[in-house]
C-alpha cells in the first residue's frame, strides 16, 4: 500500500525535540522523505500495523499530530511536482 | 510468491553505507548535499560495484534479515556474497548431492539446462531474423542449426558429448549475435571473449551475465538448494555450478537481449566504455549506471511462464526455476524444465 505521512510534532521542550528525531527515524525506516515533516512510504499491511504501533508510543497525544493518508496505487508515481521536488524511485532501480 | 522488492546498486566511489535505525543512510565522498537514507525495508539485496565501505552493524542487520550484500568488481564480475545462515531443508541438499552422484539423474537435468538455453538462443535468433534486413536468410540459417542441436542436446549420452553440443551451439550463436547489432551503432561484436573483455559488447555482456548470476545464486540459497553442486557444470572449490547451470536458459533470453536492446537503440554507445592499462574494456561509470537502470526495468516485466501458466515478471523467473528444480530433485516432479521463451 501506498502512504503519505505528514507529521507535526511540538520541539517547544527538550522531550518535544527527541519525540520529532523519533518520528524523523522512524520513518526513514519505512519511507523515503520528500519534505521536511512528509514521507512517502511504501509497505505490506502488516508494516503499517508496526508503523502505526510505533508512533503511537512515540508521540504525546496532547501536542503532535500525525496525518496518515491512504493512496490509490500509483500516486506517488503520477505526482504533481514543482520547484526543488522530484519523483522518487519507489519501484525502480536505486543506483548510486 | 513474494513481492519483488528493489535493490540497491552503488557505484560511486568512496561512498560508504551505516545503518541508522531501520534505514541504511548513504554518505558519498564529497560529504555535501541532503541527507539520504533509504528504508531497509524495501530492499532485498545490496551490491556493491567497485570498493565501497559498508559499516559493520549494517552488515549484521543484513545477516540477521537474510538480505544478500553482494560485491561485484566495477567490470561487474562477480566477488562474493554474504549471506544469512543457509536455510532450507538438509533434505533437499541431500537429494541435491544424491542426483549429482548418479549419471542417471544427473545426466537428463543437465540436458534439460542445455536445451533451454539453445531453445531461447534459437528464439533470440529468429526474432533478430524478424527484424533483420540482408542477413535474414543466415540468421535462419543459424535457427535451423541450433535447432539441430536441440535435438543432439536431447539425445546427448553423456555429459562430455553435452558439454560438445552446447560449445558447438555457442559458437554459432554468438556468430549470429555479431549479425544482430546494427552497423550504425558504433560498436561490433569480434566472438564472445572473456577474463577480460577487450571490447564494448563483451564488456556489457560480461557485466550483465554478473548480474544474472548474482540473481540466480541468490535464488538457489533462498529455496535451499546448494548453489555450488551443479549437473552441467562440474563441481570445484569456489564455483557456483547450480547457479551456472541454471543461469543457462537466463544468458541468452534476459541478458543478451537486453545488451542487444540497450545497443542497437543506441542507449549504450561507444562512449559509454573505457579501455584499462593491459587492454581490458569495461563500462564507464556513467554507462553502468544506464544499464544498472535498464536492468531493474527489465526485471519488472512479466512475461507468462509456460509452466506455471501465468505471468512472472523477470526478476522472480530465477526464483521459479530454483524451485522447480528443488521439486524435481525430490522427485515431485518428473524432470527439470527449464524457462522458455
Amino acid at each position: 500500500m501506498e502512504l503519505l505521512v505528514t507529521y507535526d510534532v511540538a520541539t517547544t521542550t527538550p522531550e518535544g525535540a527527541q519525540r520529532l528525531r523519533q518520528v524523523a527515524k522512524l520513518c526513514e525506516g519505512y519511507g523515503m522523505r520528500v519534505q521536511k515533516s512528509v514521507f512517502e512510504v511504501v509497505c505490506s499491511d502488516a508494516d503499517w500495523v508496526r508503523l502505526n504501533n510505533a508512533f503511537q508510543r512515540i508521540i504525546d497525544d496532547e501536542d503532535d499530530s500525525i496525518r496518515v493518508y491512504r493512496m490509490d496505487r500509483g500516486s506517488f508515481k503520477s505526482v504533481t511536482i514543482l520547484g526543488r521536488a522530484r519523483r522518487l524511485p519507489h519501484d525502480d532501480a536505486l543506483v548510486l | 510468491m513474494t513481492e519483488l522488492l528493489n535493490t540497491l546498486y552503488v557505484q560511486t566511489p568512496g561512498a560508504s553505507l551505516h545503518l541508522d535505525g531501520d534505514a541504511v543512510r548513504i554518505a558519498l565522498p564529497d560529504g555535501g548535499g541532503p541527507r539520504r537514507t533509504l528504508p531497509l525495508l524495501r530492499l532485498e539485496s545490496i551490491v556493491l560495484l567497485g570498493n565501497i565501505s559498508v559499516s559493520a552493524p549494517l552488515l549484521s542487520r543484513c545477516a540477521d534479515d537474510g538480505r544478500a550484500v553482494v560485491w561485484m568488481s566495477r567490470g561487474g564480475r562477480f566477488r562474493c556474497r554474504l549471506d544469512g545462515p543457509t536455510r532450507g531443508n538438509v533434505l533437499l541438499r541431500h537429494a541435491q548431492h544424491l542426483a549429482h552422484a548418479d549419471p542417471v539423474v544427473r545426466l537428463p537435468i543437465a540436458r534439460a539446462c542445455v536445451a533451454g538455453k539453445i531453445q531461447n538462443c534459437r528464439q533470440v535468433v529468429l526474432k533478430g531474423a524478424r527484424d533483420a534486413g540482408d542477413t535474414k536468410d543466415a540468421l535462419r540459417g543459424i535457427a535451423a542449426d541450433l535447432e539441430d542441436s536441440l535435438a543432439a542436446a536431447g539425445a546427448a549420452e553423456d555429459l562430455d558429448v553435452l558439454m560438445g553440443v552446447e560449445g558447438a551451439a555457442a559458437r554459432s550463436y554468438f556468430e549470429a549475435l555479431a549479425m544482430m547489432i546494427r552497423k550504425d551503432s558504433g560498436l561490433s561484436f569480434p566472438g564472445r571473449i572473456k577474463r577480460p573483455p577487450t571490447d564494448g559488447v563483451n564488456a556489457l555482456l560480461s557485466f550483465l551475465y554478473g548480474l544474472v548470476r548474482s540473481s540466480v545464486h541468490g535464488a538457489c540459497e533462498q529455496v535451499g538448494l546448494d548453489p555450488y553442486v551443479g549437473f552441467l557444470h562440474g563441481i570445484r572449490p569456489g564455483k557456483p555450478a547450480l547457479a551456472l547451470d541454471l543461469m543457462e536458459e537466463f544468458r541468452p533470453a534476459i541478458a543478451d537481449r537486453l545488451a542487444l536492446t540497450l545497443i542497437n537503440r543506441r542507449q549504450v554507445s561507444a562512449d559509454d566504455f573505457e579501455q584499462l592499462e593491459g587492454g581490458a574494456v569495461q563500462l564507464t561509470e556513467d554507462g553502468r549506471k544506464t544499464v544498472l537502470t535498464a536492468w531493474q526495468q527489465h526485471r519488472q516485466k512479466e512475461r507468462p511462464h509456460p509452466v506455471l501458466g501465468r505471468r512472472v515478471a523477470h526478476g522472480l523467473v530465477p526464483f521459479v526455476q530454483s524451485r522447480l528444480m528443488a521439486r524435481t530433485l525430490r522427485e515431485e516432479l518428473p524432470g527439470y524444465l527449464p524457462w522458455t521463451v
